[in-house]
Protein backbone atom coordinates (compact mmCIF):
# COMPACT_ATOMS: atom_id res chain seq x y z
CA UNK A 1 0.00 0.00 0.00
CA UNK A 2 1.71 3.14 -1.18
CA UNK A 3 0.47 6.65 -0.55
CA UNK A 4 -1.11 6.63 -4.01
CA UNK A 5 -3.18 3.57 -3.12
CA UNK A 6 -4.48 5.15 0.04
CA UNK A 7 -5.30 8.39 -1.75
CA UNK A 8 -7.05 6.50 -4.52
CA UNK A 9 -9.38 4.81 -2.07
CA UNK A 10 -9.98 8.06 -0.18
CA UNK A 11 -10.87 9.98 -3.33
CA UNK A 12 -12.91 7.06 -4.66
CA UNK A 13 -14.89 6.80 -1.44
CA UNK A 14 -15.49 10.55 -1.24
CA UNK A 15 -16.61 10.67 -4.84
CA UNK A 16 -19.03 7.76 -4.31
CA UNK A 17 -20.43 9.20 -1.10
CA UNK A 18 -20.87 12.55 -2.83
CA UNK A 19 -22.62 10.94 -5.78
CA UNK A 20 -25.02 9.05 -3.54
CA UNK A 21 -25.75 12.17 -1.52
CA UNK A 22 -26.65 14.05 -4.70
CA UNK A 23 -29.67 11.82 -5.21
CA UNK A 24 -30.54 11.14 -1.59
CA UNK A 25 -30.65 14.69 -0.20
CA UNK A 26 -34.16 16.12 -0.30
CA UNK A 27 -32.98 19.68 -0.73
CA UNK A 28 -31.58 20.86 -4.11
CA UNK A 29 -28.89 23.08 -2.52
CA UNK A 30 -27.48 20.15 -0.57
CA UNK A 31 -27.58 18.02 -3.70
CA UNK A 32 -25.66 20.64 -5.66
CA UNK A 33 -23.04 20.91 -2.92
CA UNK A 34 -22.64 17.12 -2.87
CA UNK A 35 -22.06 17.21 -6.61
CA UNK A 36 -19.26 19.73 -6.05
CA UNK A 37 -17.67 17.36 -3.53
CA UNK A 38 -17.82 14.61 -6.16
CA UNK A 39 -16.15 16.84 -8.75
CA UNK A 40 -13.40 17.56 -6.26
CA UNK A 41 -12.76 13.92 -5.54
CA UNK A 42 -12.61 13.26 -9.26
CA UNK A 43 -10.09 16.06 -9.71
CA UNK A 44 -8.06 14.27 -7.05
CA UNK A 45 -8.26 11.03 -9.05
CA UNK A 46 -7.06 12.90 -12.15
CA UNK A 47 -4.06 14.18 -10.19
CA UNK A 48 -3.23 10.61 -9.17
CA UNK A 49 -3.23 9.71 -12.87
CA UNK A 50 -0.74 12.50 -13.53
CA UNK A 51 -3.29 14.54 -15.48
CA UNK A 52 -2.80 17.77 -13.55
CA UNK A 53 -4.20 19.95 -16.30
CA UNK A 54 -7.41 17.95 -16.52
CA UNK A 55 -7.76 18.10 -12.74
CA UNK A 56 -7.40 21.88 -12.69
CA UNK A 57 -9.83 22.30 -15.57
CA UNK A 58 -12.29 19.99 -13.84
CA UNK A 59 -12.30 22.25 -10.80
CA UNK A 60 -12.32 25.53 -12.77
CA UNK A 61 -15.07 24.56 -15.20
CA UNK A 62 -17.34 22.27 -13.21
CA UNK A 63 -16.87 23.19 -9.55
CA UNK A 64 -15.99 26.83 -10.16
CA UNK A 65 -18.28 27.91 -12.97
CA UNK A 66 -21.10 25.52 -13.84
CA UNK A 67 -22.08 24.60 -10.29
CA UNK A 68 -22.10 28.25 -9.25
CA UNK A 69 -24.68 28.86 -11.96
CA UNK A 70 -26.65 25.84 -10.74
CA UNK A 71 -26.69 27.18 -7.19
CA UNK A 72 -27.62 30.56 -8.57
CA UNK A 73 -30.67 29.16 -10.35
CA UNK A 74 -31.72 27.07 -7.36
CA UNK A 75 -31.51 30.12 -5.12
CA UNK A 76 -33.34 32.35 -7.60
CA UNK A 77 -36.20 29.90 -8.00
CA UNK A 78 -36.19 29.37 -4.23
CA UNK A 79 -36.85 25.66 -4.55
CA UNK A 80 -37.99 24.17 -1.28
CA UNK A 81 -37.34 20.75 0.16
CA UNK A 82 -38.80 17.94 -1.89
CA UNK A 83 -41.54 15.88 -0.23
CA UNK A 84 -40.22 12.84 1.56
CA UNK A 85 -42.31 10.59 -0.66
CA UNK A 86 -40.67 9.63 -3.93
CA UNK A 87 -41.68 11.75 -6.91
CA UNK A 88 -41.32 8.72 -9.14
CA UNK A 89 -44.73 7.18 -9.74
CA UNK A 90 -46.39 5.04 -12.36
CA UNK A 91 -44.68 5.06 -15.74
CA UNK A 92 -41.68 7.02 -14.51
CA UNK A 93 -40.91 4.32 -11.98
CA UNK A 94 -40.94 1.66 -14.69
CA UNK A 95 -38.58 3.66 -16.89
CA UNK A 96 -36.27 4.30 -13.95
CA UNK A 97 -36.12 0.60 -13.14
CA UNK A 98 -35.32 -0.32 -16.77
CA UNK A 99 -32.51 2.23 -17.07
CA UNK A 100 -31.18 1.35 -13.64
CA UNK A 101 -30.88 -2.30 -14.63
CA UNK A 102 -29.21 -1.33 -17.91
CA UNK A 103 -26.64 0.84 -16.14
CA UNK A 104 -25.94 -1.82 -13.53
CA UNK A 105 -25.44 -4.38 -16.30
CA UNK A 106 -22.98 -2.06 -18.05
CA UNK A 107 -20.96 -1.52 -14.90
CA UNK A 108 -20.80 -5.25 -14.18
CA UNK A 109 -19.79 -5.94 -17.78
CA UNK A 110 -16.96 -3.38 -17.64
CA UNK A 111 -15.81 -4.64 -14.26
CA UNK A 112 -15.67 -8.26 -15.49
CA UNK A 113 -13.78 -7.18 -18.61
CA UNK A 114 -11.28 -5.25 -16.57
CA UNK A 115 -10.81 -8.20 -14.21
CA UNK A 116 -10.03 -10.48 -17.13
CA UNK A 117 -7.67 -8.04 -18.85
CA UNK A 118 -5.54 -7.25 -15.85
CA UNK A 119 -5.43 -8.81 -12.48
CA UNK A 120 -6.31 -5.88 -10.25
CA UNK A 121 -3.62 -5.15 -7.67
CA UNK A 122 -1.00 -7.37 -9.33
CA UNK A 123 2.54 -6.08 -9.75
CA UNK A 124 2.11 -5.48 -13.47
CA UNK A 125 -0.91 -3.22 -13.08
CA UNK A 126 0.81 -1.16 -10.41
CA UNK A 127 3.87 -0.85 -12.64
CA UNK A 128 1.76 0.12 -15.60
CA UNK A 129 -0.07 2.73 -13.55
CA UNK A 130 3.20 4.17 -12.25
CA UNK A 131 4.68 4.30 -15.72
CA UNK A 132 1.54 5.99 -16.97
CA UNK A 133 1.70 8.58 -14.22
CA UNK A 134 5.36 9.27 -14.94
CA UNK A 135 4.72 9.87 -18.64
CA UNK A 136 2.00 12.24 -17.56
CA UNK A 137 0.29 14.34 -20.16
CA UNK A 138 1.50 17.89 -19.69
CA UNK A 139 -0.33 21.06 -20.57
CA UNK A 140 2.16 21.46 -23.41
CA UNK A 141 1.19 18.12 -24.94
CA UNK A 142 -2.51 18.90 -24.69
CA UNK A 143 -2.02 22.29 -26.32
CA UNK A 144 0.03 20.84 -29.13
CA UNK A 145 -2.56 18.16 -29.88
CA UNK A 146 -5.47 20.61 -29.67
CA UNK A 147 -3.92 22.99 -32.18
CA UNK A 148 -2.61 20.41 -34.65
CA UNK A 149 -4.21 16.99 -34.77
CA UNK A 150 -7.54 17.94 -33.20
CA UNK A 151 -7.81 21.48 -34.58
CA UNK A 152 -11.04 20.83 -36.49
CA UNK A 153 -12.95 19.20 -33.60
CA UNK A 154 -11.66 21.96 -31.34
CA UNK A 155 -12.95 24.70 -33.64
CA UNK A 156 -16.27 22.92 -34.17
CA UNK A 157 -16.75 22.65 -30.40
CA UNK A 158 -16.15 26.37 -29.99
CA UNK A 159 -18.63 27.10 -32.79
CA UNK A 160 -21.27 24.96 -31.10
CA UNK A 161 -20.77 26.84 -27.86
CA UNK A 162 -20.97 30.15 -29.70
CA UNK A 163 -24.21 29.06 -31.39
CA UNK A 164 -25.69 28.18 -28.00
CA UNK A 165 -24.71 31.59 -26.64
CA UNK A 166 -26.26 33.43 -29.57
CA UNK A 167 -29.36 31.28 -29.27
CA UNK A 168 -29.83 32.25 -25.64
CA UNK A 169 -29.45 35.95 -26.42
CA UNK A 170 -31.92 35.77 -29.31
CA UNK A 171 -34.51 33.97 -27.19
CA UNK A 172 -34.23 36.47 -24.34
CA UNK A 173 -34.40 39.45 -26.71
CA UNK A 174 -37.52 38.13 -28.39
CA UNK A 175 -39.25 37.71 -25.04
CA UNK A 176 -38.36 41.30 -24.18
CA UNK A 177 -39.81 42.65 -27.40
CA UNK A 178 -43.01 40.68 -26.96
CA UNK A 179 -43.50 42.31 -23.58
CA UNK A 180 -42.98 45.78 -25.04
CA UNK B 1 17.30 8.24 4.81
CA UNK B 2 17.49 10.79 7.59
CA UNK B 3 18.18 13.55 5.12
CA UNK B 4 15.23 12.38 3.05
CA UNK B 5 12.85 12.78 5.97
CA UNK B 6 14.29 16.21 6.66
CA UNK B 7 14.00 17.30 3.03
CA UNK B 8 10.61 15.85 2.27
CA UNK B 9 8.69 16.21 5.51
CA UNK B 10 10.30 18.53 8.04
CA UNK B 11 11.20 21.38 5.70
CA UNK B 12 7.79 21.51 3.95
CA UNK B 13 6.09 21.51 7.35
CA UNK B 14 8.30 24.39 8.49
CA UNK B 15 7.48 26.30 5.29
CA UNK B 16 3.74 25.71 5.71
CA UNK B 17 3.73 26.73 9.37
CA UNK B 18 5.76 29.82 8.59
CA UNK B 19 3.52 30.97 5.76
CA UNK B 20 0.22 30.22 7.47
CA UNK B 21 1.28 32.09 10.60
CA UNK B 22 2.59 34.93 8.51
CA UNK B 23 -0.80 35.10 6.78
CA UNK B 24 -2.69 35.26 10.06
CA UNK B 25 -0.35 37.87 11.51
CA UNK B 26 -0.64 39.67 8.17
CA UNK B 27 -4.41 39.77 8.57
CA UNK B 28 -4.03 41.39 11.97
CA UNK B 29 -1.53 43.87 10.61
CA UNK B 30 -3.87 44.63 7.71
CA UNK B 31 -6.83 45.30 9.99
CA UNK B 32 -4.73 47.70 12.01
CA UNK B 33 -3.23 49.43 8.98
CA UNK B 34 -6.57 49.69 7.19
CA UNK B 35 -8.02 51.59 10.11
CA UNK B 36 -4.96 53.74 10.62
CA UNK B 37 -4.53 54.51 6.92
CA UNK B 38 -8.20 55.30 6.50
CA UNK B 39 -7.89 57.63 9.45
CA UNK B 40 -4.88 59.26 7.86
CA UNK B 41 -6.64 59.60 4.48
CA UNK B 42 -9.71 61.14 6.13
CA UNK B 43 -7.59 63.37 8.37
CA UNK B 44 -8.57 61.78 11.66
CA UNK B 45 -6.69 59.62 14.14
CA UNK B 46 -7.99 56.08 13.90
CA UNK B 47 -7.51 53.57 16.73
CA UNK B 48 -4.47 54.62 18.81
CA UNK B 49 -5.35 53.66 22.38
CA UNK B 50 -4.51 49.94 22.71
CA UNK B 51 -0.75 49.57 22.80
CA UNK B 52 1.73 51.85 21.04
CA UNK B 53 0.07 53.54 18.04
CA UNK B 54 -2.93 51.25 18.60
CA UNK B 55 -0.92 48.24 17.41
CA UNK B 56 -2.68 45.88 19.80
CA UNK B 57 -6.12 46.89 18.54
CA UNK B 58 -6.56 43.75 16.37
CA UNK B 59 -5.79 41.57 19.40
CA UNK B 60 -8.38 43.45 21.43
CA UNK B 61 -10.86 42.99 18.59
CA UNK B 62 -10.04 39.29 18.42
CA UNK B 63 -10.60 38.84 22.15
CA UNK B 64 -13.88 40.67 21.85
CA UNK B 65 -15.03 38.40 19.03
CA UNK B 66 -13.97 35.28 20.93
CA UNK B 67 -15.90 36.17 24.06
CA UNK B 68 -19.07 37.30 22.34
CA UNK B 69 -22.00 34.93 22.45
CA UNK B 70 -22.03 32.71 19.37
CA UNK B 71 -25.53 33.44 18.16
CA UNK B 72 -27.24 31.23 15.60
CA UNK B 73 -30.63 32.65 14.57
CA UNK B 74 -33.57 30.25 14.57
CA UNK B 75 -34.53 30.73 10.94
CA UNK B 76 -31.21 29.77 9.37
CA UNK B 77 -30.23 26.54 7.66
CA UNK B 78 -27.90 25.44 10.41
CA UNK B 79 -25.35 23.09 8.73
CA UNK B 80 -24.68 25.44 5.82
CA UNK B 81 -24.78 28.51 8.05
CA UNK B 82 -21.93 27.06 10.11
CA UNK B 83 -20.05 25.79 7.07
CA UNK B 84 -20.10 29.01 5.01
CA UNK B 85 -17.38 31.02 6.82
CA UNK B 86 -14.97 28.12 6.46
CA UNK B 87 -15.83 27.79 2.78
CA UNK B 88 -14.65 31.34 2.30
CA UNK B 89 -11.58 31.19 4.53
CA UNK B 90 -10.08 27.91 3.32
CA UNK B 91 -9.78 28.81 -0.39
CA UNK B 92 -8.26 32.15 0.65
CA UNK B 93 -5.68 30.30 2.72
CA UNK B 94 -4.65 27.45 0.43
CA UNK B 95 -4.07 29.65 -2.62
CA UNK B 96 -0.78 30.76 -1.08
CA UNK B 97 0.61 27.22 -1.44
CA UNK B 98 1.85 27.80 -4.99
CA UNK B 99 3.04 31.39 -4.62
CA UNK B 100 6.85 31.61 -4.42
CA UNK B 101 7.73 33.96 -1.58
CA UNK B 102 11.44 34.12 -2.33
CA UNK B 103 14.17 32.49 -4.38
CA UNK B 104 15.98 29.70 -2.53
CA UNK B 105 18.02 29.14 0.58
CA UNK B 106 20.97 26.76 0.86
CA UNK B 107 21.75 25.63 4.38
CA UNK B 108 24.75 23.44 5.12
CA UNK B 109 25.10 20.40 2.89
CA UNK B 110 21.43 20.22 2.00
CA UNK B 111 19.91 20.78 -1.41
CA UNK B 112 18.76 24.34 -2.06
CA UNK B 113 15.39 24.91 -0.42
CA UNK B 114 12.98 26.64 -2.77
CA UNK B 115 10.95 29.25 -0.96
CA UNK B 116 7.58 28.00 -2.14
CA UNK B 117 5.34 25.43 -0.49
CA UNK B 118 4.54 23.54 -3.70
CA UNK B 119 6.01 24.43 -7.07
CA UNK B 120 3.50 22.53 -9.19
CA UNK B 121 3.57 22.79 -12.96
CA UNK B 122 0.01 24.10 -13.20
CA UNK B 123 0.45 26.80 -10.56
CA UNK B 124 -1.63 29.46 -12.27
CA UNK B 125 -4.48 27.09 -13.05
CA UNK B 126 -4.46 26.02 -9.42
CA UNK B 127 -4.84 29.64 -8.35
CA UNK B 128 -7.69 30.22 -10.81
CA UNK B 129 -9.39 27.01 -9.68
CA UNK B 130 -9.18 27.83 -5.98
CA UNK B 131 -10.18 31.48 -6.48
CA UNK B 132 -13.27 30.39 -8.34
CA UNK B 133 -14.31 28.40 -5.26
CA UNK B 134 -14.29 31.41 -2.96
CA UNK B 135 -17.70 32.43 -4.28
CA UNK B 136 -19.34 29.42 -2.58
CA UNK B 137 -18.67 30.78 0.88
CA UNK B 138 -20.48 34.01 0.01
CA UNK B 139 -23.37 32.35 -1.82
CA UNK B 140 -23.96 29.61 0.74
CA UNK B 141 -23.64 32.02 3.65
CA UNK B 142 -26.13 34.33 1.99
CA UNK B 143 -28.62 31.59 1.26
CA UNK B 144 -28.32 29.81 4.61
CA UNK B 145 -28.98 33.08 6.47
CA UNK B 146 -32.54 32.94 5.11
CA UNK B 147 -32.71 36.71 4.94
CA UNK B 148 -33.66 38.85 1.94
CA UNK B 149 -30.78 41.25 2.28
CA UNK B 150 -28.27 38.46 2.67
CA UNK B 151 -29.62 36.68 -0.39
CA UNK B 152 -29.51 39.85 -2.47
CA UNK B 153 -25.91 40.40 -1.40
CA UNK B 154 -25.02 36.83 -2.25
CA UNK B 155 -26.63 36.99 -5.70
CA UNK B 156 -24.90 40.26 -6.50
CA UNK B 157 -21.57 38.98 -5.39
CA UNK B 158 -21.81 35.72 -7.31
CA UNK B 159 -22.78 37.55 -10.52
CA UNK B 160 -19.88 39.91 -9.98
CA UNK B 161 -17.37 37.18 -9.23
CA UNK B 162 -18.37 35.09 -12.25
CA UNK B 163 -18.10 38.13 -14.52
CA UNK B 164 -14.71 39.26 -13.28
CA UNK B 165 -13.23 35.77 -13.09
CA UNK B 166 -13.18 35.71 -16.89
CA UNK B 167 -10.98 38.79 -17.00
CA UNK B 168 -8.80 37.36 -14.25
CA UNK B 169 -8.17 34.23 -16.30
CA UNK B 170 -7.74 35.88 -19.69
CA UNK B 171 -5.44 38.69 -18.55
CA UNK B 172 -2.67 36.28 -17.60
CA UNK B 173 -2.60 34.41 -20.91
CA UNK B 174 -0.20 36.96 -22.41
CA UNK B 175 2.25 36.23 -19.60
CA UNK B 176 1.91 32.51 -20.09
CA UNK B 177 2.70 32.92 -23.78
CA UNK B 178 5.96 34.75 -23.09
CA UNK B 179 7.18 32.69 -20.15
CA UNK B 180 6.00 29.39 -21.68
CA UNK B 181 5.20 27.96 -18.28
CA UNK B 182 2.32 27.69 -15.85
CA UNK B 183 4.57 27.46 -12.81
CA UNK B 184 4.64 30.66 -10.80
CA UNK B 185 8.28 30.13 -9.85
CA UNK B 186 9.33 29.92 -13.48
CA UNK B 187 7.28 33.03 -14.29
CA UNK B 188 8.98 34.92 -11.47
CA UNK B 189 12.44 33.78 -12.58
CA UNK B 190 11.72 34.66 -16.22
CA UNK B 191 11.08 38.30 -15.37
CA UNK B 192 14.67 39.26 -14.59
CA UNK B 193 16.10 41.72 -12.11
CA UNK B 194 15.18 45.16 -13.39
CA UNK B 195 11.74 46.80 -13.27
CA UNK B 196 11.63 47.36 -17.03
CA UNK B 197 11.90 43.60 -17.56
CA UNK B 198 8.93 42.84 -15.37
CA UNK B 199 5.62 41.77 -16.82
CA UNK B 200 3.71 44.90 -15.89
CA UNK B 201 5.81 46.82 -18.42
CA UNK B 202 5.24 44.26 -21.17
CA UNK B 203 1.56 43.65 -20.41
CA UNK B 204 0.50 46.95 -18.91
CA UNK B 205 -3.20 46.82 -20.01
CA UNK B 206 -3.46 43.21 -18.84
CA UNK B 207 -1.88 44.25 -15.54
CA UNK B 208 -4.53 46.92 -15.03
CA UNK B 209 -7.31 44.53 -16.03
CA UNK B 210 -6.01 41.79 -13.74
CA UNK B 211 -5.62 44.12 -10.78
CA UNK B 212 -9.09 45.57 -11.24
CA UNK B 213 -10.62 42.12 -11.57
CA UNK B 214 -8.81 41.09 -8.41
CA UNK B 215 -10.31 44.02 -6.52
CA UNK B 216 -13.70 42.79 -7.68
CA UNK B 217 -12.91 39.21 -6.63
CA UNK B 218 -12.05 40.31 -3.12
CA UNK B 219 -15.33 42.27 -2.87
CA UNK B 220 -13.52 45.44 -1.91
CA UNK B 221 -14.61 48.97 -2.67
CA UNK B 222 -15.32 50.14 -5.35
CA UNK B 223 -16.75 46.66 -5.96
CA UNK B 224 -18.35 45.91 -2.60
CA UNK B 225 -21.95 45.80 -3.83
CA UNK B 226 -22.33 42.47 -2.04
CA UNK B 227 -22.26 44.26 1.30
CA UNK B 228 -23.38 47.74 0.37
CA UNK B 229 -24.45 48.83 3.84
CA UNK B 230 -26.81 51.59 2.73
CA UNK B 231 -28.83 49.12 0.69
CA UNK B 232 -28.32 45.67 2.18
CA UNK B 233 -27.53 46.17 5.90
CA UNK B 234 -24.33 44.15 5.63
CA UNK B 235 -25.03 41.88 2.67
CA UNK B 236 -24.20 38.22 2.91
CA UNK B 237 -22.92 38.34 6.50
CA UNK B 238 -25.84 40.27 8.00
CA UNK B 239 -26.90 37.32 10.17
CA UNK B 240 -23.42 36.43 11.35
CA UNK B 241 -22.00 37.49 14.68
CA UNK B 242 -19.00 36.89 16.94
CA UNK B 243 -16.31 34.55 15.62
CA UNK B 244 -18.24 33.52 12.50
CA UNK B 245 -18.36 37.12 11.40
CA UNK B 246 -14.68 37.45 12.31
CA UNK B 247 -13.89 34.56 9.95
CA UNK B 248 -15.66 36.33 7.07
CA UNK B 249 -13.68 39.41 7.98
CA UNK B 250 -10.38 37.51 8.10
CA UNK B 251 -11.12 35.82 4.79
CA UNK B 252 -11.50 39.20 3.10
CA UNK B 253 -8.11 40.37 4.31
CA UNK B 254 -6.50 37.04 3.58
CA UNK B 255 -7.84 37.24 0.03
CA UNK B 256 -6.27 40.66 -0.28
CA UNK B 257 -2.88 39.46 0.95
CA UNK B 258 -2.85 36.41 -1.29
CA UNK B 259 -4.09 38.46 -4.24
CA UNK B 260 -1.30 40.99 -3.73
CA UNK B 261 1.25 38.19 -3.53
CA UNK B 262 -0.08 36.77 -6.81
CA UNK B 263 0.08 40.15 -8.55
CA UNK B 264 3.63 40.71 -7.30
CA UNK B 265 4.65 37.29 -8.62
CA UNK B 266 2.92 37.58 -11.98
CA UNK B 267 3.44 41.21 -12.87
CA UNK B 268 5.85 42.92 -10.47
CA UNK B 269 8.87 40.67 -10.77
CA UNK B 270 8.38 38.45 -7.73
CA UNK B 271 11.44 38.62 -5.50
CA UNK B 272 13.59 40.56 -8.01
CA UNK B 273 14.74 44.10 -7.36
CA UNK B 274 17.75 45.52 -9.26
CA UNK B 275 19.82 42.44 -8.58
CA UNK B 276 19.64 43.06 -4.84
CA UNK B 277 18.36 39.50 -4.41
CA UNK B 278 21.66 38.05 -5.62
CA UNK B 279 24.01 39.66 -3.09
CA UNK B 280 24.95 37.87 0.10
CA UNK B 281 25.77 34.23 0.60
CA UNK B 282 23.56 31.22 -0.05
CA UNK B 283 21.54 31.95 3.09
CA UNK B 284 21.35 35.72 2.99
CA UNK B 285 20.35 35.96 -0.68
CA UNK B 286 17.34 33.80 0.17
CA UNK B 287 16.41 35.94 3.12
CA UNK B 288 16.84 39.13 1.09
CA UNK B 289 14.70 37.75 -1.76
CA UNK B 290 11.98 36.98 0.77
CA UNK B 291 12.30 40.48 2.24
CA UNK B 292 11.94 42.04 -1.23
CA UNK B 293 8.84 39.98 -1.92
CA UNK B 294 7.43 40.89 1.49
CA UNK B 295 7.96 44.61 0.95
CA UNK B 296 6.48 44.53 -2.56
CA UNK B 297 3.39 42.72 -1.29
CA UNK B 298 3.09 45.26 1.52
CA UNK B 299 3.27 48.18 -0.88
CA UNK B 300 0.59 46.63 -3.05
CA UNK B 301 -1.60 46.07 0.01
CA UNK B 302 -1.29 49.76 0.75
CA UNK B 303 -2.65 50.43 -2.76
CA UNK B 304 -5.62 48.22 -1.85
CA UNK B 305 -6.43 50.38 1.17
CA UNK B 306 -5.71 53.58 -0.71
CA UNK B 307 -8.18 52.67 -3.47
CA UNK B 308 -10.84 51.68 -0.97
CA UNK B 309 -10.80 55.06 0.75
CA UNK B 310 -10.53 57.03 -2.49
CA UNK B 311 -13.11 55.64 -4.92
CA UNK B 312 -16.88 55.57 -4.39
CA UNK B 313 -18.90 52.44 -5.03
CA UNK B 314 -20.01 51.48 -8.55
CA UNK B 315 -23.67 51.25 -9.45
CA UNK B 316 -24.72 47.74 -10.45
CA UNK B 317 -25.10 48.45 -14.18
CA UNK B 318 -21.80 50.34 -14.18
CA UNK B 319 -20.18 47.33 -12.59
CA UNK B 320 -21.46 44.96 -15.26
CA UNK B 321 -20.70 47.38 -18.11
CA UNK B 322 -17.19 47.92 -16.84
CA UNK B 323 -16.48 44.23 -16.46
CA UNK B 324 -17.94 43.01 -19.72
CA UNK B 325 -17.39 45.97 -22.04
CA UNK B 326 -14.02 47.31 -20.92
CA UNK B 327 -12.00 44.79 -18.94
CA UNK B 328 -12.89 41.72 -20.99
CA UNK B 329 -12.09 43.32 -24.39
CA UNK B 330 -8.81 44.63 -22.96
CA UNK B 331 -7.89 41.14 -21.78
CA UNK B 332 -8.79 39.64 -25.17
CA UNK B 333 -6.78 42.32 -26.98
CA UNK B 334 -3.78 41.53 -24.87
CA UNK B 335 -3.95 37.88 -25.92
CA UNK B 336 -4.31 38.62 -29.63
CA UNK B 337 -1.66 41.36 -29.71
CA UNK B 338 0.87 39.45 -27.61
CA UNK B 339 0.46 36.35 -29.75
CA UNK B 340 0.68 38.20 -33.05
CA UNK B 341 3.64 40.38 -32.12
CA UNK B 342 5.46 37.45 -30.54
CA UNK B 343 5.20 35.70 -33.88
CA UNK B 344 6.03 38.75 -36.04
CA UNK B 345 8.88 40.25 -34.02
CA UNK B 346 10.32 36.93 -32.83
CA UNK B 347 9.51 37.65 -29.22
CA UNK B 348 10.74 41.24 -28.85
CA UNK B 349 9.52 42.35 -25.42
CA UNK B 350 9.75 46.04 -26.36
CA UNK B 351 7.43 45.75 -29.36
CA UNK B 352 5.00 43.56 -27.49
CA UNK B 353 4.85 46.13 -24.70
CA UNK B 354 4.23 49.04 -27.09
CA UNK B 355 1.74 47.04 -29.16
CA UNK B 356 -0.23 46.07 -26.07
CA UNK B 357 -0.53 49.67 -24.93
CA UNK B 358 -1.59 51.00 -28.34
CA UNK B 359 -4.07 48.20 -28.99
CA UNK B 360 -5.67 48.53 -25.56
CA UNK B 361 -6.00 52.27 -26.05
CA UNK B 362 -7.71 51.77 -29.43
CA UNK B 363 -10.09 49.12 -28.08
CA UNK B 364 -11.08 51.17 -25.06
CA UNK B 365 -11.66 54.24 -27.26
CA UNK B 366 -13.89 52.26 -29.61
CA UNK B 367 -15.96 50.84 -26.75
CA UNK B 368 -16.26 54.24 -25.09
CA UNK B 369 -17.28 55.77 -28.42
CA UNK B 370 -19.98 53.18 -29.02
CA UNK B 371 -21.31 53.65 -25.49
CA UNK B 372 -21.36 57.42 -25.88
CA UNK B 373 -23.33 57.14 -29.15
CA UNK B 374 -25.79 54.75 -27.49
CA UNK B 375 -26.25 57.12 -24.58
CA UNK B 376 -26.92 60.04 -26.94
CA UNK B 377 -29.51 58.05 -28.84
CA UNK B 378 -31.44 57.17 -25.72
CA UNK B 379 -31.32 60.79 -24.57
CA UNK B 380 -32.58 62.13 -27.91
CA UNK B 381 -35.42 59.67 -28.28
CA UNK B 382 -35.98 59.56 -24.54
CA UNK B 383 -37.13 56.01 -25.09
CA UNK B 384 -38.30 54.20 -21.95
CA UNK B 385 -35.62 51.88 -20.73
CA UNK B 386 -36.23 48.22 -21.42
CA UNK B 387 -37.83 46.49 -18.43
CA UNK B 388 -35.17 45.08 -16.16
CA UNK B 389 -34.97 41.37 -16.16
CA UNK B 390 -33.19 38.68 -14.22
CA UNK B 391 -30.49 40.04 -11.99
CA UNK B 392 -31.17 43.65 -12.72
CA UNK B 393 -34.74 43.19 -11.59
CA UNK B 394 -33.60 41.91 -8.22
CA UNK B 395 -31.18 44.69 -7.83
Amino acid sequence: MTAEHVLFFVFGAVSLIGAISVISFRHPIYSALSLIVTFFAQAGLFVLLGAHFVAAVQVIVYAGAIMVLFLFVIMLLNLGTLPAKSALTGKLKGIAVVFGILLAAEIIFIAINAMNDTKVGSETTIEAATAFAENSVTTYDIGELLFSKYLLPFEITSLILLAALIGVIVLVKRENQAEN
Amino acid sequence: MEIDILQQIVIPIIKILFIVHLLIIGVMAMIWSERRVSGWIQDRLGPNRVGPQGLLQPIADGIKFLFKEDLIPNHVDKPLYVLAPAMLLIPAMITIAVVPFGNEITIGGLDPIQLVIADINIGILYILAITSLGVYGVVIGAWASNNKYSLLGGLRSSAQMISYELTLGLAIIGILMLSESLSLRTIAIEQGSNPWQWNFMIHFPAFLAFTTAMFAETNRLPFDLAEAEQELVAGYHTEYSSMKFAIFFMAEYMNMIVGSAVVVTLFLGGWHFFGLENIGGPIWSGVISFAIFFVKTGVFLFVFIWVRWTLPRFRYDQLMNFGWKFLLPVAFTSIVVTGTLWFVTKGSRLWIGIGNLVAAFIVVSIVAGIMAIDNNKSVVQSAPAAPLRGLDAIE
